[in-house]
């Protein structure tokens, strides 16, 4: 059984168990952290840095959703600072690929445009890179547009953690990172893929989309994960 | 109180920012004691004039001509708006940014089913290697997101611009609006 901690997220006395972390235990409290690659149900890689908060006595900022809590700590979750380093995500992720919302089939249902509203974002300060990126239409229920992947991993967990396949993966570092199917073969030749979708639903953007969705009409769905995320540990026994 | 200088230009974009402009309708009249439209084009006037109070611009700097055009409009204009996603972000015209101007030319001027193939010269203005938001070329004072932005947000947009005041658009709009 994990100890209970007591600790200050901006100024208000919250508790939470030693083993949970700052993202969650704000949220317990109503506290709203922005967020991308963290979901509910999936494990935590802070790939997005979205939700940096400010803990006193640390001189950097430390991505909630990987941060335990503990004993004495004090969190802030919005600044002038945090506010300004979370536009500066968003833009850096607007101008790294080719997010065209007005031709989007997720327009209007992008949590990367969402997003962007929140921290009032009315253009993109850096300038565009306009990389060429190939789309992948090889599946025959599915697609995969690169040019509005923000590389946050949730497929490639959701489909390794969940789904047990393994499927999608990260292919080369930085700048040069691209999101592929098995070794780098078209999607719809893919041996391990089951095609359960599950990739397409927690996408927070319109880069995996189902066919035949036309600008605006790409939905998703998400909230199964988080059942059968607790269903797959009771069956576990953790 | 002498009337506001208004002027409108049109680059890379598709006029449907002019079109929910125009689609003000009978607001436009409302204003109409306290502007008046110098350049647009709606309006029979062929050089930008100088000393414009608000210029709105629809559309992504593409060609030699929208770069000379930006320019001097940026020079004559106190308050520049970039209305709409293709002067904000470039939105769709920089689609092509990922071929070369002349891959693009001779794809669509060569096309197999062209009764007259040929590559344009002289005739058009020179496409750019890239096409950019008005931003990447030069200073903007208000950015209105929105493919196109409403109606009701532009009419808000003038309103406040033209009682001196600075439009916030948080709520009203966004990109692909």
């Amino acid at each position: 059984m994990s100890r209970v901690v007591t600790l200050k997220i901006n100024g208000q006395d919250v508790s939470g168990r030693e083993d949970e972390t700052v993202l969650q235990v704000a949220r317990e409290n109503g506290i709203e952290i922005p967020t991308l690659c963290h979901l509910e149900g999936l494990s935590n890689v802070g790939a997005c840095r979205l939700c940096l908060v400010e803990v006193k006595g640390v001189s950097r900022l430390l991505p909630a959703c990987v941060t335990r809590v503990s004993e004495g700590m004090e969190v802030t979750t919005h600044s002038e600072r945090l506010e300004r380093y979370r536009r500066m995500i968003v833009e850096l992720l607007f101008s790294e690929g080719n997010h065209v919302c007005s031709v989007c089939v997720s327009n209007g249902h992008c949590e990367l445009q969402d997003t962007a509203i929140q921290l009032r974002l009315d253009h993109i300060g850096m300038p565009y890179r306009f990389p060429v990126r190939q789309v992948d239409a090889s599946h025959s229920r599915y697609g995969l547009d690169p040019n509005r992947c923000i590389l946050c991993t949730r497929c490639v967990r959701v489909c390794d953690e969940i789904e047990g396949a393994h499927t999608w993966d990260i292919m080369g570092r930085g700048i040069n990172s691209q999101l592929i199917t098995d070794m780098h073969t078209p999607w719809g030749e893919s041996e391990t893929c089951t095609s359960c979708g599950k990739c397409v639903q927690i996408c927070p953007t319109g880069a995996l989309f189902i066919k035949g969705k036309s600008v605006a009409e790409m939905t998703k769905r998400p909230d199964f994960l988080p059942y059968l995320a607790m269903m797959r540990n009771r069956k576990n026994g953790s | 109180m002498s009337k506001k200088k208004i002027a409108t230009i049109w680059m890379d974009g598709c006029s449907g920012c002019h079109m929910s402009f125009l689609d003000i309708d009978h607001r436009l009249l409302d204003l109409a004691d306290l502007i008046e439209i110098v350049h647009s084009p709606i309006v029979d006037h062929k050089d930008f004039p100088p000393d414009v109070d608000v210029t709105l611009v629809e559309g992504a700097v593409s060609s030699d001509e929208d770069y000379e055009k930006i320019l001097k409009v940026r020079a004559r204009t106190k308050i520049l708006v970039a209305m709409g996603d293709c002067a904000v972000s470039a939105n769709v015209p920089a689609m092509r940014n990922r071929f070369t101007p002349k891959a693009l030319q001779e794809a669509v001027y060569l096309a197999p089913n062209m009764a007259n193939p040929q590559l344009p010269h002289g005739t058009v203005p020179i496409l750019l290697p890239r096409v950019r938001p008005v931003h990447e070329v030069v200073k903007v004072d208000v950015f209105v997101p929105g493919c196109p932005p409403s109606n009701d947000t532009l009419f808000y947009v003038l309103s406040e611009l033209i009682h001196g005041r600075m439009p916030d658009l948080s709520d009203k709009t966004r990109f692909g609006a």
